[in-house]
């Protein structure tokens, strides 16, 4: 495995040993990033394989994946550091009496009380690592604040400690379902890379890497009944990682074809709402064959 | 030897570097906002990817420059422009001409085996599928073969429809074409857009050509620009004009407090007072004036005409919703139908959009718009309620479809309510064309044209201006 890819080419390759499938400009994006040394904002709708970049980019570049997940609330001490003050009030108790303040200080305040966090995990690690914060857009804008100081300097400033620099320079991407506007500061240090549904080919192509064993025409077939699906206007479109778990359900019943009655029966590994389901069956089901096997 | 020319704008010292930071400043100028830094990275990604793939460059320039769905879609326009203006003006520098192109392909035009039905068909084929490359060509052909019959009108965007009528090239279906003609289904919108802008494009350079310079560098019309592709990428904006005019609003009528006009006195607590001056009510104590909450209206066309405009209008009237207590909304078609209830029921706008193209019930048997149906069953419902202080917005469009816009009625609706606006989801340009009325209403109401936030944000300006 590659440190570094050398050209663009290569780390699309490269990411697609990974079982990845890159398109044109995320694989020019991620090989900016890692050329540059810059974040990486990934936007797009759910499900279309912005985690899943990450994941395969850690696989390819063979570094740890530091993963952290956002939601709402999180704050430093989740994502940064904390001091483990447990352990700093056992110190405390168990030092003999008559030992100066400043000792004890020096003391708890050191690296053995610090509970490091992803971000700052990420930040010392001495290994590169590939750093995923995860949905972004869910946190408030004052922890996008706080990223700011990581993204455009990879250091974490400490009070009681001082700074930390990276040891080495991690690949950063950051996600984002678009469900709030990111602030201008943290764009502006990131690329954009706007991920959309694959097109036919491509998903195709993707669905055939996850599932080989799936006969070619029903594989065509399937990627062509997803697309029409996401059409629709519904609560939540089948995502890609969905049009991979049918896939595998159509293998595992023996689908010889992808008709109304199978449809009806495995429309719920792709529709997850009650009312989408309802949408599907009457806009989609409709327009596949007739069961064969009720003909015959 | 090219003739001595002027100046132009693409001409300039600095070389690339340079070129860039043009590029940049023309993308400010349409509202892409792109710093310092980020043209320090584009240059730094510019120097990891290969000069000689376009495609690299322009994902190498967008990933570093464009930084929303919405600034790409801006960013792909102008860099297009860009491009296109600077290949042409090195073409004149360079006195690079295409003659001898030009020649086959009006050859081509004259030649009787070429005829007129074999290329509509062609290019209709072409549309269909979607072939880039097969596209430009015939763009080509299709110029000259109709094109340069009356050597054209000097206008490019006139040329541009008459060629594209001449080739009779629409996107609704056209039942008497053929079997498996594909004009018979109707062409893909889409495509048939990018047909008319690569004859855009062969026009301009053609006009070029003629008169050996760069016409003034256009800004991108709104057209382009403002109207949202889909239905929810602008959404989030919407959101942002929707949390102000919420701010406003509810800071309206906070003014009014403590001004002591109309002031009454408070007797019940008067009397308390007046205890401690032994009975004597030395200190007048008054009624606080209330705030008056306004009493809104709102009017919402739902028809097919406004699609793409009635989800921005539904998340308005929903934020409204959040600020008025005393609020009623209906949506209408060609009857009207009340939907207050489902707004108060429904806290989520995704439900509340749901729940009113399910259930709202709006009477619809010809899915066209009765304005005046509209306006006498409005009077009915609310006749009564109406009075000086009360507001009336209508969302529309204000085509009837033919039909009487009953201005009289809408008069008197206007007569009662303290103030009436209209907001109009069309550019003003194309007011009181076709079935559009607007100005029959204009005269009793304040109209917006309202298809960009922006345009939001002035009416927001104009709601929140203090009522006398």
């Amino acid at each position: 495995m590659a440190d570094s890819p050398a050209s663009v080419e290569d780390l699309r390759a490269g990411l697609r040993d990974a079982d990845y499938l890159a398109g044109e400009s995320t694989a020019l994006v991620a090989y900016l990033a890692t050329r540059l040394g810059k974040p990486v904002l990934v936007e797009g709708p759910a499900g279309v394989g912005k985690t899943e970049l990450a994941k395969a980019l850690s696989r390819y570049l063979s570094r740890k994946l530091v993963r952290l997940q956002c939601y709402e609330g999180l704050d430093e001490a989740k994502a940064l550091y904390e001091w483990n003050y447990r352990k700093q009030l056992l110190r405390i108790q168990a030092e003999a009496e008559g030992t100066g303040w400043n000792s004890v200080h020096d003391d708890i305040f050191g690296e053995e009380f610090l509970l490091t966090r992803p971000l700052l995990e990420a930040i010392s690690s001495p290994e590169p690592v590939v750093l995923l914060i995860d949905e972004i857009d869910k946190t408030d804008q004052e922890f996008e604040a706080m990223l700011l100081e990581i993204l455009s300097d990879f250091q974490v400033s400490i009070p009681e400690m001082g700074t930390v620099r990276a040891a080495s320079m991690p690949i950063v991407l950051l996600t984002s379902n678009n469900s709030r506007e990111l602030t201008e500061a943290l764009k502006r240090r990131c690329l954009y890379l706007w991920l959309d549904y694959p097109e036919l080919k491509a998903e195709l192509e993707i669905v055939r890497l996850h599932a080989p064993e799936l006969d070619e025409t029903i594989a065509r077939r399937l990627v062509e009944v997803v697309g029409m699906v996401r059409e629709l206007d519904l609560k939540k479109p089948p995502s890609i990682a969905e049009s991979i778990d049918w896939a595998r359900a159509l293998l595992l019943i023996g689908a010889e074809d992808l008709d109304q009655q199978v449809f009806r029966d495995t429309m719920s590994v792709i529709v997850k709402h009650r009312t989408d389901l309802d949408i599907v069956a009457e806009r989609v089901g409709v327009r596949l064959a007739a069961s064969s096997r009720g003909a015959s | 030897m090219a003739p001595p020319r002027q100046r132009t704008d693409l001409e300039r010292p600095g070389g690339f570097a340079a070129n860039l930071v043009f590029l940049a400043e023309e993308l400010r100028a349409e509202g892409v906002s792109s710093g310092t830094s980020e043209l320090m990275d584009a240059v730094a990604a510019l120097g990891e990817v290969a000069w000689t793939d376009p495609e690299d460059v322009r994902e190498a320039l967008a990933a570093t420059l464009a930084k929303s769905p919405e600034d790409r879609r801006r960013f792909e326009l102008v860099f297009d422009r860009f491009l296109f203006r600077a290949s042409e003006e090195a073409a004149l520098r360079e006195g690079v001409k295409e003659g001898e192109d030009d020649q086959a392909a009006t050859a081509a035009g004259e030649d009787g085996a070429f005829d007129e039905a074999d290329l509509r068909d062609a290019i209709a084929q072409a549309i269909r599928d979607g072939d880039e490359g097969a596209m430009r060509d015939l763009a080509r052909l299709a110029i000259s073969a109709f094109g340069r019959r009356g050597q054209g009108s000097g206008v490019i965007g006139v040329d541009v429809q008459r060629i594209r009528r001449s080739l009779g090239l629409r996107s609704d279906p056209q039942p008497d074409a053929p079997q498996g003609d594909p004009r018979r289904e109707g062409l893909p919108r889409e495509q048939l857009r990018r047909f008319e802008q690569l004859l855009r494009r062969e026009l301009e350079r053609g006009s070029i050509e003629r008169t050996q310079q760069l016409p003034p560098s256009r800004p991108l019309s709104d057209l382009d620009r403002g109207l949202p592709g889909g239905p929810l990428q602008d959404l989030a904006s919407v959101h942002k004009v929707v949390v102000q005019l919420k701010r406003r609003l509810k800071t309206q009528g906070q003014e009014n407090r403590g001004r002591k006009r109309h002031a009454q006195i408070d007797v019940r607590r008067t009397m308390r007072a007046s205890l401690q001056t032994g009975g004597v009510p030395v200190d007048l104590r008054y009624k606080p004036t209330r705030p008056r909450r306004p009493e809104i209206y709102v009017l919402c066309d739902v028809s097919t005409s406004v699609t793409s405009a009635s989800v921005f209008f539904l998340s308005v009237m929903h934020a409204l919703h959040d600020s008025f207590r005393k609020m009623r909304s209906f949506v209408f078609i060609e009857r009207i139908s009340e939907v207050t209830e489902v707004f108060e029921r429904e806290r989520d706008f995704k439900a509340v959009n749901e729940a009113i193209s399910r259930d709202a019930g709006v009477a619809d048997i010809s899915g066209y718009t009765d304005y005046g149906r509209v306006w006498s069953e409005f009077r009915e419902k609310v006749e009564d309620e109406l009075h000086p202080r009360a507001t009336v917005i209508v969302l529309g469009d204000a085509r009837t479809n033919g039909r009487d816009p009953r201005a009289d009625l809408f008069a008197d609706v206007a007569a009662k309510a303290g103030r009436t606006f209209w907001l109009n989801p069309e550019p003003r340009l194309y007011w009181n064309y076709g079935d559009s009325v607007i100005s029959a209403y204009e005269q009793y109401c304040e109209a917006f044209e309202c298809w960009t936030t922006e345009q939001l944000e002035e009416f927001v300006k104009a709601l929140a201006r203090p009522v006398r």
